[in-house]
């Protein structure tokens, strides 16, 4: 199935009120032990619309389905508390005209999402509004279009919404996860490349898992990705279009090359290369092919990130014995060491802020997953495990998404690999859904832009 | 002296060496699977000929070959000078213990340092390939030093 990312035209019905009676804020930059009571009423839908996107679909209650997304991710920020429809008094019908707020504070709520959907020309048309209960006030009026296929993303667009507009910073579930799918034992693993929604539902898998393919990323318009593949048994970096599955190699190298990611604008991958026992960082760009050298020591290089401007980048070397981080500009020059703590560091990915580089930690026999500022200060562990690894930032830069390992026994039985998150502030870590075992993930940029 | 007492002693030094005996087994016979960090095991090796073990094995981090392992290079060596017509494909690998890009280019490190030496004993390097599996591969899947020291190693297979 061909999903294309349809253009949504977004109308804006109504502003910010303009009187300066505060409205409920939510901050993101603490762990947050009283998540804010929201109540998110069904969407209303007419007859004739629900019977026609039936037929498009057989979903029965589209109202009821999208705003099932929009709770199930706003429950996952640890910020919400999604209040049980059971209680609701005010009917969709009513309630998405202008609600009766008495209706809606008896039952605890602080916050409201409001809406309506019409089927227009095959199309669905989504109006929807958020409220402030207990201000009695309309906080955000949003409308916007699509093709009926696309109605998980309209809760995944109206739960960026109301994110942003109760935060302050921009949300992150219109987005996807693109991963390797594991089966079977750990001595002999089948790995293949799968995408996802960042909830865990639309699963594709990308390649048929004859070969190994390991730490796929996506390039900046979620189009492409590029990954290290085993294909006849020569390990290669390779690019691939999402929506034709046409893959091609990179470059023309005569060794291995692996821990490939895109540049900031798209026009370039960057590498590892390795040669006669040593691996350095190359990019090549893929309109001209050109390719350059970026390090240049007989250490291992590897694990290259840009960073969102594309002025430095941060990378993984053992040329002071043990791996550790460094940034450099990203012509190769300026090399700096910024990990100096106990341990072992590895897979350094710079956050889409700027801000903050996360890493892998190995120490004691432990691993960790941990951020620090972009000149190694500040160092903090958010997570420890026997065995986990690999961060991945969301887009807006707030949350991590690894993957753990665990065993049941230290000879190796019950091995399974999962997906797991946690927020930068250390709270909220979870598992994240994925219909096999699953490694090596890495977060899409915003879908709709 | 006290017929107890003697008795008591007795019984107390055969108890202790009976004790002191059991620890002596039990680091032989670690002892003889690790030394230094590097496996020196017989179990997962296979052989290219009667005699020429298939791979050598490493400390953690490290791409160093051992004195076992030059020996094993060396039987490796005079059988490829033996066998002119046959081609091999040096397999490096490393332990779980470490992030999975280092441990592609420590895999490749390993199979590097194996295939430097072979060289050094006349191996054409047109008749020797490296490709390095990092983690992805690992011969025993259990999570203890020994499980790891069995892993972290270059296995030389025939090629055609």
């Amino acid at each position: 199935m061909k999903k294309k990312l349809y253009i949504f035209s977004v109308i804006i019905l109504t502003l910010i009120p303009f009187k300066a009676i505060s409205l409920i804020e939510v901050d993101i930059t603490r762990g947050n032990l009283n998540p804010l009571p929201i109540a998110v009423s069904p969407l209303y839908i007419d007859e004739s619309s629900k019977k026609i996107f039936f037929e498009e679909t057989k979903i029965e209650n589209l109202g009821s389905e999208i705003t099932k997304v929009v709770e199930n991710n706003l429950k996952t920020t640890g910020l919400f508390n999604p209040l049980s429809k059971d209680a609701f008094l005010q009917k969709p019908d009513i309630a998405h005209l202008k609600p009766r707020f008495e209706d809606w504070t008896l039952i605890k709520a602080q916050a409201l999402i409001t809406g309506k959907i019409t089927i227009v020309e095959k199309k669905i048309r989504i109006e929807f509004r958020l409220w402030d209960v207990l201000a009695n006030k309309e906080m955000l009026a949003l409308a916007f279009t699509t093709v009926p296929n696309n109605w998980r993303r309209v809760g995944h667009i109206i739960s960026d919404k109301v994110y942003e507009r109760l935060t302050g910073e921009k949300g992150y579930f219109d987005t996807r996860i693109i991963y390797v799918a594991e089966e079977g034992p750990k001595t002999n693993r089948i790995k293949k490349l799968a995408i996802m929604d960042q909830d865990g539902f639309n699963t594709k898998y990308l390649t048929l898992g004859n070969e190994l393919v390991l730490t796929p990323r996506f390039n900046p318009t979620n189009q492409m990705v590029t990954y290290l593949s085993y294909f006849r048994n020569l390990p290669r970096v390779y690019l691939l279009d999402i929506e034709t599955g046409i893959q091609e190699v990179v470059g023309d190298f005569p060794g291995m090359t692996f821990a490939p990611r895109f540049s900031p604008d798209g026009k370039k991958i960057i590498m590892s290369f390795a040669s006669e026992g040593n691996s350095d960082i190359y990019t090549m760009d893929l309109e001209t092919r050109v390719v350059e050298r970026i390090t240049n020591h007989p250490s291992i290089d590897t694990s290259p990130s840009y960073s969102p401007d594309g002025k430095y980048i941060c990378f993984n070397s053992d040329r002071s014995r043990y791996q550790q981080i460094y940034v450099m500009k990203s012509d190769g020059s300026n090399v700096k060491r910024i990990s100096f703590g106990k341990g072992l560091y590895g897979t350094p990915v710079w956050s889409p802020r700027g801000d903050l580089i996360a890493f892998t930690k190995l120490h004691k026999g432990k691993f960790y997953i941990g951020v620090m500022r972009t000149d190694g200060s500040g160092e903090r562990l958010l997570t420890e495990n026997f065995y986990q690894e690999a961060p991945s930032w969301s887009p807006n830069g707030r949350v991590l998404i690894f993957y753990r390992e665990t065993k049941t026994n230290d000879k190796g039985e019950g091995f399974s690999a999962k997906l797991w998150s946690i927020d930068l502030t250390g709270y909220n870590e979870r598992l994240v859904t994925t219909k096999t075992d699953a490694s090596d993930p890495s977060w899409s940029s915003l879908l709709s832009k | 002296m006290n017929l107890n007492k003697i008795f008591k002693n007795a019984f107390l030094i055969v108890l202790v060496s009976f004790v002191l005996s059991a620890c002596a087994t039990k680091t032989k016979q670690l002892g003889s699977q690790i030394q230094g960090d590097v496996y020196t095991g017989t179990d997962t090796v296979e052989y290219l000929a009667s005699g020429v073990p298939d791979r050598v094995f490493f400390a953690t981090n490290e791409s160093v070959l051992t004195t076992a392992s030059r020996e094993t290079l060396r039987k490796q060596a005079a059988w490829l000078r033996k066998n002119p017509n046959i081609n091999v494909v040096l397999e490096g690998h490393a332990d779980e213990r470490g992030t999975r890009e280092y441990n592609l280019a420590l895999g490749e490190r390993r199979a590097n340092a194996a295939k430097d030496y072979l060289m050094t004993y006349g191996i054409s390097s047109n008749r020797i390939s490296v490709i390095s599996y990092g983690k992805e591969r690992p011969v025993d899947s259990g999570s203890n030093p020994l499980a790891w020291s069995k892993n972290r190693r270059s296995v030389t297979v025939k090629a055609n």
